[in-house]
């Protein structure tokens, strides 16, 4: 999935990426305990980690965790708005990928903590009747539900 | 364009955290 243009751009544009070969740097699997490749893991700019995955996806679906990435780091770091901001262009932009029931789960919570209003967390319930139905995050959201 | 790839995990780190910029670790074993 390296080669295509749109995941490079999306990579250099957003991260500093480093590659880690089994056989040439071992004790760094160790160290941010990668247990199979390719794992993919984010760490925010003071080192914490705030996503990984594991194994090979398509294009769309590599692209989607990207954005995850991207989207979980800044909700660590209590920028919601931006948080909601890349959740919500995972469901609009690539909404077939497995990451998007969970993307707009998180948009929801990201709506919640910026704004403190729970409708944000109702409306979402509310999202999971129209789409992704069948999804783990629908159930997880039903709770919300109005 | 492509992908600026760096092997030097600490370096990127420290780099991470002046430029506060997310790292993206990629822990692979393709044929080298």
């Amino acid at each position: 999935m390296y080669p295509q243009p749109r995941v490079e751009d999306f990579i250099n544009r957003n991260f500093i990426p480093v590659k880690i070969h089994t056989k040439e740097q071992p004790q760094q699997f160790e160290r941010f305990r990668a247990q199979w490749t390719p794992t993919i893991v984010f760490l925010d700019s003071d080192g914490a980690e705030r996503h990984r995955f594991e194994g090979f996806l398509p294009t769309d679906d590599f692209l989607a965790q990207l954005h995850l990435g991207k989207a979980k780091t800044a909700f660590g770091r209590q920028q919601f708005k931006d948080a909601e901001r890349e959740f919500q262009r995972i469901v609009e932009e690539l909404p077939q990928t497995d990451a998007a029931p969970e993307a707009l789960y998180w948009a929801g919570v990201a709506r919640y903590k910026g704004t403190g209003d729970a409708s944000a967390l109702a409306d979402t319930a509310a999202g999971f009747r129209q789409r992704y139905q069948q999804s783990t995050w629908a159930k997880k959201a039903s709770v919300w539900a109005a | 364009m492509a992908i600026e790839w760096t092997k030097a995990v600490d370096q990127a780190l420290a780099d991470a955290k002046a430029q506060g910029r997310t790292l993206m670790l990629d822990f692979n074993a393709a044929p080298m």
